[in-house]
C-alpha cells in the first residue's frame, strides 16, 4: 500500500517535472530555453520583470479578496449605508511612491542592456592583415525566403543561417520587397528588415545546433509579409570555429557540378530551366533573384517548412503556389524551355538527384 | 411619454424615418448601440474563424490569403466599429444626463458622425463581397500595403477616413459640451466619472485622428496617383507610416480604456454604495494617462530599428504609465473597501476586470522593457497582452456598461440570471483563450501566422485557446437571448432601477424623457442625487430654474445624406485606380456633390428648432422625478 503511494508520488513528480519542461517549450525554438547570450539577456529581464509584476499581482490580490470577503453584502448588511470615505492623502502618496520606485528599478536594466544589445562598433574591424576580426552577415529578407551573404568571405547562402559559436556574428539586416522580421528565438530577439534601410545587431550563438532535434535552430518572420507570412521560416546551423571554416572552405570552392548520370540529367535540364534565377554554386558576393542551392543536399527543409524529402521536393517543384501561396516561383510550364509543359516524373527525378547531391556538408 | 412607447405607437416606416432623422442623444446612442453591437459579432464571427484555423497545425479550414483578410477585419472591425461605436453609445446615452443637459452641444453633428461612422464601417465590409477585404493587418503597414492586390487596402483606407471623421466629429461634439453644458452647480471637480474619461478621451481623439487621416490620404494618394509617400525606390519613407500610425494607434488605446475605466468607476461607487475613494486622484491620473498616452507610440516600434536612445526614451516613458495606472487601481480597491457589495451583474464584469486588467497591466509593463520586448513584440506574447486589455478592459465595460444601462436606456431590467451566466462564461472562455497565449508567444510563435508546422511546442495550447473562444461565443450568444427575452417580457422599472444611483441620469425616469430634464438641476456637490437621496428630497434633485419653455432641434436626414454622399464618392475613388472604366469618375464627383450640396443646403437655410411650451409641459403632470 505505502508503495503504490510512493509510486504515485514519483509519477507525480515525473509528471510535473514534465510539464515544466514542457512549458518551456522546444529547445531548438523557445525563449525560455536561451542558447545565445543575447536571448540570456533577454531571458533573464523576463525573469527579473515577472518576479517584479508577481509581487505586484501579489499585492493587488490580497486587497481584492479581502475587500470582496469583507465587505459583501450579506455579511455588511441589506440595508447599511457605508461611511462615504473621500480619499487619503497619505495612502495616495504610498501607491505613487512605490510604482515609482518599481518602474525606477526596472528601468536601470532596461536602458542598460537597450544600449549593450545596440553595441556593434565591433562590427567589421580588421586586424592588421586587414583581415575582419568577426563574421558578419547581410540578410536579406525576401517574399517568403532568405539570404545570408557573407561578404568578407566570399560566400553567399539562402533558407539555412550558418555561423559559428561562441564569438558575436554581425548582422547586416534590409528587404528586399515588403517588411520582414528575422528572429531566431532561442538565441535572441527580434530585428525588422526594413526596406528603407539597413539594420545592425549581433547575436552570440552559444551552443552548437548539431546536438538538437533537427540540428538546427529555428528561424521564424515575425512581421506580417502576406499570405506566406506564417511558411517564411529559416533554420540556423551553429558550428564550433574549426567546423565553420571548414564550411566557409567547402562553400568558396562549391561548383554545382553533378555527380553520377541521373543527377548530370537533372542538372542540364536545371540549365536550362532553373538557374535564371537559382545559383548553384555557394560563392560570390552578390544575391540571387531566388535562393541559392548551393547547400541544398545539406539542408533541413524544402520551401523552408517541409520536410527534407525528395517526394516533398517534386511536389514543391511542381505546384510552387499550393504550397507557398504568393511566391514568386513560376510554375514548371512557365519557365524557359518548357513551353508550357510541366516536369515529367523523369525529369523530376532527375532535378531531385541533382539538388540532393548539391552540398558542401560532404567536402568538409 | 417616452421615446420607445412614442415609437410603438407609430408604423414600422415612421420609426425608422424617425431613427434616420433624430438628433436626440438618447436615439443615436441607441444607434450606436445596435450597429456597434452587429459588428462586435461580426468581429466576433471572424474571431472565431481564426482559432477554428488555428485549433490544430495545419489546418486548411481557410486558405493563407482569406485567412490575412479575415484577421485584419477582425481587429479593424473590433477596434472601429464595435469597441468605439459602442463606447459612443454609452457616452451618448449617459452624459447629457451626468451633467443636467438637454442634449449635446451640437444635436446635428452628433447624428453627422454617427451615419459618417456607420456609412464608413459599412464601405469597409462591403469588400468582402467586392473583391476580398484588406488584408495587411489592421496596422496596415505602407510596405506590404502598398504591394497587396486587389482593393482590400483601399476599401481599409477609404472606409476609415469615412468613418474616423465621425469620430474626429463626435469627439469634438463631447468637448464642447462637457465644457459648455454642465448644469449650474457643476463644477469640474463635481463632474461624474464617467464624464471626466468621456472628457479626456474625447480631447485624446482630438489630437490623435488627425494624424491617421493623415496617414490614411497618403496611403490613399500612394494607391489612386501613384504619389511616392511611401515608395522607397522613389524617395519615399515606409517607416513614416509606422509614425503616423502609432502616433493615432497608442492613444487610440487610451480613448478606448479610459471610457471604460469611466464605467467601471460608475458601477464600482454604485454597487459598493460608496462614493469614489479618491475622486481627485482619479481625475489627476485620468488626465495623466491621457497626456502619457502621447509619449509613447514608439514602443510599437522597438524592433524597427529607431536606435538605443530612442528605445531606451520610449522605454521608461511607457512604465511611467504604469503609476498613473496603478494608483486608479488602488483607488477601485479602496472604494469597495468599507463599503457594501452587492454582486449584480455590472459589479461582476467590474470584479472581473481588476485580476483581468492588471494582469493586462503588468504584460504591458514587461513590453516596456525594451530588450525584452524584442523577443515580445510580434509573438502571441503580445497578442495576449492587448487582448488582456481590450478585452479584460474595454468589453468587460461594454458588457458591464451594457447591463448597468440597459434600463435607463429602454426602460426594462436585462435578466440579472442570465446576465450573470454570460459574465461566467465570458469571463472563464476569454482567460482559457488568451492566457494560454502568454506562453505561446514565449515558445517562439510569431503572430499573424495563418497556421503553424506541429510539434513546435504549440499544439496543446493553441487547441486549450480555441475551446476557450467557443465559451466566449456562448457567452455572447447568452446575451443576445437575454436581451430578446428582456425586450419581449418589457417590465418597466423605475427612475433608479439599481437603487443606490448617485449621478443625475438616475434622478430622472428610464428612458428619460426626449428634453431629459422638465428643470435643469442645480448640482450640490459630487454624487448629487446621492446626496438628494441622503437628505430626503423626493424629487432627487433640486432645480435651477422654474418650468419654462425648452428650445429643442429639429430632426434632420441632411446628415444621413451628407454621409451617404461620401459613401457613393467612396467607391467612385475606389474603381478610379484601375483606371480602366468610364464611370467611377462621375461617381466620384456625383458623391462629393451630394455631400456638398447637403452642407449647402444646411448652412443657406435656417433651422431654429423649436420650443416645447411650458403649458405642455405643465399638462403631462408630475414631476420630473415623479414615476
Amino acid at each position: 500500500m505505502m508503495r503504490g503511494l510512493k509510486k504515485w508520488r514519483l509519477f507525480g513528480l515525473a509528471a510535473a517535472l514534465m510539464a515544466f519542461l514542457a512549458a518551456c517549450g522546444e529547445e531548438q525554438i523557445s525563449t525560455l530555453q536561451p542558447a545565445g547570450q543575447v536571448a540570456e539577456d533577454q531571458f533573464d529581464l523576463l525573469l527579473l520583470s515577472t518576479g517584479v509584476m508577481v509581487f505586484v499581482i501579489i499585492v493587488v490580490s490580497i486587497i481584492y479578496v479581502l475587500a470582496i470577503i469583507k465587505f459583501r453584502r450579506k455579511k455588511v448588511g441589506e440595508d447599511v449605508i457605508p461611511e462615504q470615505v473621500e480619499g487619503s492623502k497619505r495612502l495616495e502618496f504610498i501607491w505613487t511612491a512605490i510604482p515609482i520606485a518599481i518602474v525606477l528599478f526596472l528601468a536601470v536594466p532596461t536602458v542598460a542592456v537597450t544600449y549593450q544589445l545596440a553595441d556593434v562598433d565591433d562590427m567589421g574591424v580588421v586586424d592588421a592583415e586587414g583581415t575582419p576580426a568577426s563574421v558578419t552577415v547581410d540578410v536579406t529578407a525576401k517574399l517568403y525566403w532568405w539570404e545570408f551573404a557573407y561578404p568578407d568571405l566570399g560566400i553567399v547562402t539562402a533558407q539555412e543561417l550558418v555561423v559559428p559559436t561562441d564569438e558575436p556574428v554581425y548582422f547586416n539586416l534590409t528587404a528586399a520587397d515588403v517588411k520582414h522580421s528575422f528572429w531566431v528565438p532561442s538565441i535572441g530577439g527580434k530585428t525588422d528588415a526594413n526596406t528603407d534601410g539597413v539594420n545592425t545587431f549581433y547575436l552570440t550563438f552559444d551552443e552548437e545546433s548539431a546536438d538538437l532535434e533537427d540540428g538546427v535552430f529555428y528561424g521564424k518572420c515575425a512581421e506580417l509579409c502576406g499570405p506566406s507570412h506564417a511558411l517564411m521560416d529559416f533554420k540556423v546551423k551553429a558550428l564550433d570555429e574549426a567546423e565553420f571554416q571548414a564550411w566557409v572552405a567547402a562553400m568558396q570552392e562549391s561548383t554545382g557540378e553533378a555527380e553520377g548520370e541521373l543527377a548530370q540529367e537533372g542538372q542540364e535540364l536545371f540549365e536550362q530551366s532553373c538557374i535564371a534565377c537559382h545559383a548553384t554554386s555557394g560563392a560570390g558576393t552578390t544575391g540571387g533573384i531566388a535562393p541559392n542551392l548551393a547547400t541544398f543536399g545539406d539542408r533541413n527543409r524544402i520551401a523552408g517548412y517541409l520536410p527534407h524529402s525528395e517526394e516533398n521536393l517534386k511536389k514543391w517543384i511542381s505546384e510552387p503556389q499550393e504550397y507557398k501561396p504568393g511566391n514568386l516561383m513560376p510554375d514548371p510550364g512557365s519557365l524557359p524551355g518548357r513551353e508550357g509543359e510541366a516536369f515529367s516524373e523523369e525529369e523530376l527525378d532527375a532535378l531531385a538527384a541533382y539538388l540532393f547531391g548539391l552540398t558542401v556538408e560532404d567536402d568538409m | 411619454m417616452s421615446s420607445t412607447a412614442q415609437a410603438q405607437k407609430k408604423g414600422f416606416g415612421a420609426t425608422l424615418w424617425d431613427y434616420l432623422t433624430t438628433v436626440d442623444h438618447k436615439k443615436i446612442a441607441i444607434l450606436y448601440l445596435v450597429s456597434g453591437g452587429f459588428f462586435f459579432v461580426v468581429g466576433g464571427i471572424e474571431a472565431m474563424l481564426i482559432r477554428i484555423q488555428l485549433a490544430v497545425p495545419a489546418n486548411d479550414f481557410v486558405s493563407a490569403g482569406v485567412y490575412n483578410q479575415i484577421m485584419t477585419m477582425h481587429g479593424t472591425t473590433m477596434i472601429f466599429l464595435a469597441a468605439m461605436p459602442l463606447l459612443f453609445a454609452f457616452m451618448n446615452a449617459v452624459v447629457p444626463l451626468q451633467i443636467g443637459a438637454r442634449d449635446v452641444a451640437f444635436p446635428f453633428l452628433n447624428s453627422l458622425g454617427f451615419w459618417l461612422f456607420f456609412f464608413g464601417g459599412v464601405f469597409l465590409n462591403l469588400s468582402w463581397f467586392l473583391g476580398g477585404a484588406p488584408d495587411a493587418g489592421w496596422t496596415s503597414y505602407a510596405s506590404l500595403a502598398i504591394a497587396s492586390g486587389g482593393h482590400g487596402v483601399d476599401f481599409y483606407a477609404l472606409g476609415l477616413q469615412i468613418s474616423g471623421a465621425g469620430t474626429l466629429i463626435a469627439g469634438i461634439n463631447f468637448l464642447v459640451t462637457i465644457i459648455n453644458m454642465r448644469a449650474p452647480g457643476m463644477t469640474y471637480m463635481r463632474m461624474p466619472m464617467f464624464t471626466w474619461t468621456t472628457f479626456i478621451a474625447s480631447a485624446l481623439i482630438l489630437f490623435a485622428f488627425p494624424p491617421l487621416t493623415v496617414g490614411l490620404f497618403f496611403l490613399i494618394l500612394d494607391r489612386m496617383f501613384f504619389a511616392n509617400f511611401f515608395a522607397v525606390e522613389m524617395g519615399g519613407n515606409t517607416i513614416i507610416w509606422e509614425h503616423l500610425f502609432w502616433i493615432f494607434g497608442h492613444p487610440e488605446v487610451y480613448i478606448l480604456v479610459l471610457p471604460a475605466f469611466g464605467i467601471f468607476s460608475e458601477i464600482f461607487a454604485i454597487f459598493s454604495r460608496k462614493r469614489l475613494f479618491g475622486y481627485s486622484a482619479l481625475v489627476f491620473a485620468t488626465i495623466l494617462i491621457g497626456f502619457y498616452g502621447f509619449m509613447v507610440w514608439a514602443h510599437h516600434m522597438f524592433t524597427t530599428g529607431l536606435g538605443a536612445t530612442a528605445n531606451a526614451i520610449f522605454a521608461v516613458a511607457t512604465m511611467a504609465i504604469a503609476v498613473p495606472t496603478g494608483v486608479k487601481i488602488f483607488n477601485w480597491l479602496l472604494t469597495i473597501w468599507g463599503g457594501n457589495i452587492s454582486f449584480s451583474t455590472p459589479m461582476l464584469y467590474a470584479l472581473g476586470f481588476i485580476p483581468s486588467f492588471v494582469a493586462g497591466g503588468v504584460t504591458g509593463v514587461m513590453q516596456a522593457v525594451a530588450p525584452l520586448d524584442y523577443q515580445l513584440h510580434d509573438s502571441y506574447f503580445i497578442v495576449a497582452h492587448f487582448h488582456y486589455v481590450i478585452v479584460g478592459g474595454v468589453v468587460l465595460a461594454l458588457l458591464g456598461g451594457l447591463h448597468l444601462y440597459w434600463p435607463k436606456m429602454f426602460g426594462t431590467m436585462l435578466s440579472e440570471k442570465l446576465g450573470k451566466i454570460t459574465f461566467a462564461l465570458f469571463f472563464f472562455g476569454f482567460h482559457a483563450t488568451f492566457f494560454i497565449q502568454h506562453f505561446l508567444g514565449l515558445l517562439g510563435m510569431p503572430r499573424r501566422v495563418y497556421t503553424f508546422v506541429g510539434d513546435q511546442g504549440w499544439d496543446l495550447y493553441n487547441l486549450i485557446s480555441s475551446v476557450g473562444a467557443a465559451f466566449m461565443a456562448l457567452g455572447v450568444i447568452t446575451l443576445v437571448i437575454n436581451i430578446i427575452m428582456t425586450s419581449v417580457k418589457n417590465e418597466r422599472v423605475g427612475n433608479d432601477p439599481w437603487e443606490d444611483g448617485r449621478t443625475l441620469e438616475w434622478a430622472i425616469p428610464s428612458p428619460p424623457p426626449f428634453y431629459n430634464f422638465k428643470q435643469t438641476p442645480l448640482v450640490r456637490g459630487l454624487d448629487t442625487y446621492w446626496i438628494e437621496k441622503m437628505e430626503g428630497n423626493p424629487e432627487g434633485m433640486t432645480y435651477a430654474e422654474p418650468i419654462g419653455d425648452i428650445h429643442m432641434p429639429n430632426n434632420s436626414i441632411i446628415p444621413f445624406i451628407m454621409s451617404a454622399g461620401l459613401f457613393v464618392a467612396a467607391f467612385g475613388a475606389l474603381y478610379f485606380i484601375d483606371g480602366d472604366k468610364a464611370w467611377p469618375l462621375p461617381v466620384l464627383a456625383l458623391g462629393l456633390l451630394i455631400t456638398l450640396g447637403s452642407m449647402a443646403a444646411r448652412s443657406l437655410k435656417d433651422d431654429l428648432g423649436y420650443h416645447i411650451h411650458k403649458e405642455d409641459l405643465l399638462k403631462e403632470g408630475g414631476q420630473p422625478g415623479g414615476h
